[in-house]
């Protein structure tokens, strides 16, 4: 009985022997149950960030001022077997404001189909198609599965087009903010002297400034005249101009703890090059702890990109992103009358919580003395 | 130690120097100039005016001049406590700010305060009693504090308040005492209101906070003075408090100085949304209506206060560990 | 060496204590059925590579098991006054075992660096312990009070400029002063009962020496009962009158220093002694190891704990059952089926 435990507990040291980083990283990050939940959450988004059209009902600008503020029609799956369905909306108007107001009434029921047709639209720029994942059975018909707002807009349409730009701008700043903090962080830490000297103190002067009204008067600078395009690019620089710094640090710190390690001075006695030294036997050293790293500061990317966006000041309309949708949700009154327009800030926190768990499940696995 | 906060308090001058003349970069990036902005306003408003006029105001305000040179005006004036003119105002900048900068700091202070005082006890709680149900309670608070932007929670909450309970909960004064001048009754009316926006305030910088010192402290309750002082025979709680709390405090308060520039950034965000006095909103409009100058002033300010906070949490850790206190 | 005192009754008893460390990874059974008696003025001495459990339970005497760990059986009486009190049932965080530590049951940690909390001065950490237990016309002492018997101590131990050197930090003196400042501290409330772990490994050897004659001049001077950690048979050499060895949670032979020195009965006993270097062995030669590795706490082999390195083995017994601790005469204990067959009950 325990001679087979003991024959068990060696396999497994044996297995642990011959794994890669990359395989003990994986088998550490499986055993956060929460953080490979978040994970799935976060495909499934980026699933919505490759083709968010394919997730519309409809054309997320289509306007109908009849239908504004109408209210969250529930998606419902059965009704006698599988039959889906939303239940109908209902409009009366306000005799007094002379406005639409609109209930959803249970017992008029409009059928709902999957992989229905609907208007076309190109996936990926490859090739054109118009099959939705869901939208109502009769052609033409609108249904608001998340609600409309002040000018009759679909939001579910539009959260997904939001969740496009907002996830993307969290990439793509952290991307650029990589490359600037791992190159430059890399060049402090690993030359030191002067050229350490002036990056550092750059780091701390971008790092005590209060980042929001700097990024406020950055994109205030940006010319009127941009296309969404040209804005959305450079929001996503003027964000990673300061994100670069955390990793900046974070990696300079490796380099000089690393520079100091006995197996460098082995490489270096053994005759490598510089930079095989670099990239053979540093970088593979703290890779996974500067992935995790960059995990944690998408979410950051993604609240400050919110955030501007919300202010008026970062994502500009008729571009979409959860800022730009929150903006419709700034006047209370309006809040009171359509409570759904906090929808966007629900995904937000969801997101956010997600790149968070995934990022600290990482951050624990890449750490080869945690247990 | 005293040498140390004399070279600190040296730099500062220098330090906003620095700043002064990246803001000075940033406010000058947009096309055209104060005159283009001035100009739009005064034709907006049916005045009419020469391009001879313009130019002799181009002149006169020295807009005409090489950036450099610009610059070192705007600074000259800055010395002499002129921060410009508001266009959308027609009043001193320096006026607008002031106005509003009391309470504005009066704002932050109070997130600090309740920062440090929510996350204090409610670390040293979790990781007293790691893993217990309230540490696992706390830290799901946690990852949802951080992960709610800070105008999504005051959204939430006026809206709740309003739908529910039928209150207004903008503003940092009821209406009798908005334009009151100070009183002690306008000093509890304030009190009364700034705790809410200042909660909201709080409430990501806490949660950020508390993970800090929940890890720190379960860091120093691992170490040998632990023991020794448990092998001394003092009680629990009185040994957590005297040995591994005030140790974990340190790096904590090693934090501020990065915790300072996010508190201002979301006192912007959150004063906007709960429409309260302070020049984050002032900075907001100004940036949105090309009111240079008065963007540049509140820039400054804003560089200002957080280099200040960062000097006196600088030296509070100095004073507080007496490794660093020797050393310097 | 002084003489094995002859007190009948001894100060601390321990007997078949357990202690077991629950992890996501399986338990951890740290102390293994351990028992030895420590007397009135005896310095014993206990030996054993690391990771053997010796400071365990050193820990667990004043119940400073940290959780997960947890003692799990067994009993450690200790002799207060007239009644002896089982520590082992005690609550950890309880009034009686605090008014134990400290002042009666003191303890002179590993790590004299880590030991010291950076932050406040060695001084103040010693006054701390004074004003906890020691009372004068049955009221606590003062401040005052405390402090100037701090400086009295601080002279006691050999440390210079006693004045001065209490309101230091710990960082700011050298290891050997550190460590004097530890002793002072462990000795501050006249102590029945010291336990050093390890006093000296962290030191380097010149003051390692000084440190021992410190405790031994002070263990004559207050009639203090120590018990010495080590893992250098030579420390135990110098300081014990009475030696218990440890392996993998289990006492392998316990008994008096110079039985345990010059009679070894039990295998691992003979194979630590051997890998002494000595001025008799051949030079040049190399110096005997103990084969294999010491096993991973979780892979802990079944039988005898040692049978796997063991010169002796006995196939057929060692590999299947737990040999008992057997007393073979009188103040000696041997667990080895070499000298008897007595098994532990499955």
């Amino acid at each position: 009985m325990s001679d087979v435990q003991v024959a068990v507990g060696a396999t497994v040291e044996d297995r642990i022997a011959v794994a890669s980083n990359w395989q003990l990283v994986w088998w550490r990050f499986r055993r956060h149950h929460l953080a490979l939940v978040s994970a799935c959450l976060l495909i499934c988004m980026y699933l919505v960030v490759l083709c968010p059209e394919f997730f519309s009902t409809q054309n997320p600008e289509q306007t109908d001022a009849r239908q504004a503020f109408v209210p969250v029609q529930t998606l419902h799956f059965f009704d006698d077997g599988w039959n889906p369905w939303v239940p109908a909306i209902a409009g009366k108007r306000d005799p007094v404001t002379l406005r639409m107001q609109w209930t959803t009434d249970p017992q008029r029921k409009v059928p709902v189909h999957f992989f229905t047709q609907g208007e076309p639209y190109r996936v990926l720029g490859l090739f054109s198609t118009n099959i939705h994942l869901v939208g109502a059975a009769t052609p033409g018909q609108r249904i608001f599965l998340l609600g409309s707002d002040r000018l009759g807009r679909d939001q579910w349409s539009r959260i997904m087009r939001g969740t496009q730009t907002s996830m993307t701008v969290g990439l793509v700043a952290v991307t650029l903010s990589v490359i600037f903090g791992v190159v430059l962080g890399g060049i402090s830490g690993y030359f030191g002297g002067l050229i350490d000297l002036v990056i550092q103190r750059l780091i701390e002067l971008l790092q005590s400034v209060p980042t929001i009204p700097i990024w406020l008067a950055l994109s205030a600078a940006l010319p009127r005249d941009w296309t969404p395009i040209q804005v959305f690019f450079a929001i996503t620089v003027i964000l990673s101009l300061v994100g670069w710094t955390t990793l900046a640090r974070e990696v300079r710190g490796r380099f000089l703890a690393l520079r100091e390690e006995d197996f460098v001075l082995a490489a270096r006695l053994a005759g490598c090059g510089r930079m095989r030294i670099i990239l053979r036997h540093m970088v593979p050293t703290f890779l996974s702890h500067i992935i995790a790293t960059s995990s944690l500061a998408i979410p950051v990317m993604i609240i400050n990109e919110t955030s501007l966006s919300f202010l008026g000041l970062g994502i500009r309309p008729p571009a979409i992103s959860w800022g730009v949708l929150l903006q419709e949700a700034q006047n209370i009154q309006t809040l009171a009358l359509a409570p759904w327009l906090l929808i966007p800030g629900l995904i937000v926190i969801v997101a956010v919580l997600a790149f968070n768990l995934v990022g600290d499940g990482l951050r624990d696995a890449s750490d080869p003395y945690s247990h | 130690m005293t040498r140390y906060i004399l070279q600190r308090l040296l730099l500062l001058p220098f330090l906003l120097l620095v700043y002064s003349f990246v803001i000075f970069a940033i406010i000058h990036a947009p096309p055209g100039d104060f005159l283009t902005s001035y100009v739009a306003t005064l034709t907006a408003t049916g005045t009419s005016i020469t391009a001879d006029q313009i130019n002799a105001l181009r002149h006169e305000y020295g807009l005409d001049q090489p950036f450099v040179i610009q610059y070192l005006y705007w600074l000259r004036d800055l010395l002499h406590g002129n921060f410009g003119l508001s266009l959308e105002y027609q009043r001193p900048n320096a006026d607008l700010i002031k106005e509003q900068l009391g309470l504005t700091v009066a704002l932050a202070a109070m997130a600090f305060v309740l920062t440090w005082l929510i996350a204090v006890p409610v670390g040293i709680y979790s990781a007293t009693h790691q893993r217990s149900v309230f540490d696992h309670l706390f830290t799901l608070i946690n990852y949802v504090g951080v992960a709610t932007p800070n105008f999504m929670l005051a959204l939430v909450l006026m809206w709740v308040a309003f739908a529910y309970f039928g209150i207004s909960i903008t503003g940092l004064f009821s209406s009798a005492y908005v334009e009151a001048p100070w009183s002690m009754a306008r000093v509890v009316d304030l009190l009364e209101h700034i705790w809410l926006p200042a909660l909201v305030l709080a409430i990501a910088g806490t949660a950020r906070l508390t993970r800090i010192m929940r890890a720190n402290l379960l860091d120093e309750l691992n170490k040998p003075y632990v023991v020794t002082a448990r092998a001394k025979g003092m009680r629990e709680w009185r040994l957590v408090w005297r040995y591994p709390v005030r140790l974990a405090l340190n790096p904590l308060v090693s934090t501020i100085g990065g915790y300072l520039p996010q508190l201002f950034s979301g006192s912007l965000i959150v004063a906007t949304v709960m429409n309260l006095p302070n020049i984050g909103p002032l900075l907001l409009r100004a940036l949105i209506n090309q009111d240079m100058y008065l963007a540049g002033g509140i820039l400054l300010i804003y560089s200002f206060l957080t280099i200040v906070g960062t000097l006196l949490s600088d030296i509070a850790l100095v004073m507080m560990d007496p490794r660093i206190r020797m050393e310097t | 060496m002084p003489p094995i005192p002859t007190a009948t009754e001894p100060l601390l008893r321990v007997r078949d204590l357990r202690v077991s460390f629950r992890m996501d990874e399986g338990t951890v059974r740290a102390v293994d059925g351990v028992s030895f008696d420590v007397f009135p003025s005896q310095v014993v001495g206990i030996v054993g590579e690391s990771g053997c459990g010796k400071s365990v339970t050193m820990r667990a005497i004043l119940q400073l098991i940290d959780p997960p760990g947890r003692i799990t059986g067994g009993e450690i009486i200790y002799r207060h006054g007239a009644t002896p009190i089982d520590l082992a049932r005690l609550p950890p965080r309880g009034r009686m075992i605090r008014a134990l530590r400290g002042a009666e049951i003191a303890l002179i940690p590993q790590e004299p660096m880590a030991a010291f909390s950076p932050v406040h001065t060695v001084g103040s950490q010693i006054i701390e312990a004074i004003m906890l237990h020691e009372r004068q016309d049955s009221r606590p002492v003062g401040r005052d009070q405390a402090r100037a018997m701090t400086v009295e101590l601080f002279r006691d131990v050999g440390i210079s400029m006693a004045e001065q050197r209490i309101d230091a930090y710990s960082w700011q003196l050298s290891g050997g002063l550190r460590q004097r400042a530890m002793i002072a501290m462990a000795l501050s409330c006249k102590p029945r009962l010291l336990i050093a772990d390890e006093p000296t490994t962290a030191i380097d050897v010149t003051t390692q020496a000084q440190i021992l004659g410190l405790l031994r001049a002070l263990q004559h001077k207050y009639q203090t009962a120590i018990i010495f950690i080590t893992h250098d048979l030579g420390v135990i050499a110098q300081m014990a009158n009475y030696v218990v060895v440890m392996y993998l949670g289990r006492v392998m032979e316990e008994g008096p220093v110079d039985e345990i020195f010059h009679a070894p009965m039990h295998p691992y006993t003979r194979a630590l002694l051997r890998s002494i270097p000595s001025l008799q062995t051949e030079v040049r030669a190399a110096l005997p190891v103990i084969a294999g590795t010491l096993p991973h706490p979780f892979n802990r082999p079944p039988g005898c704990p040692f049978h796997p390195r063991c010169e002796d083995i006995l196939p057929e017994h060692c590999a299947t059952a737990v040999p008992a601790l057997h007393s073979p005469g009188p103040r000696r204990a041997v667990s080895c089926f070499l000298h008897s067959d007595l098994a532990e009950p499955a």
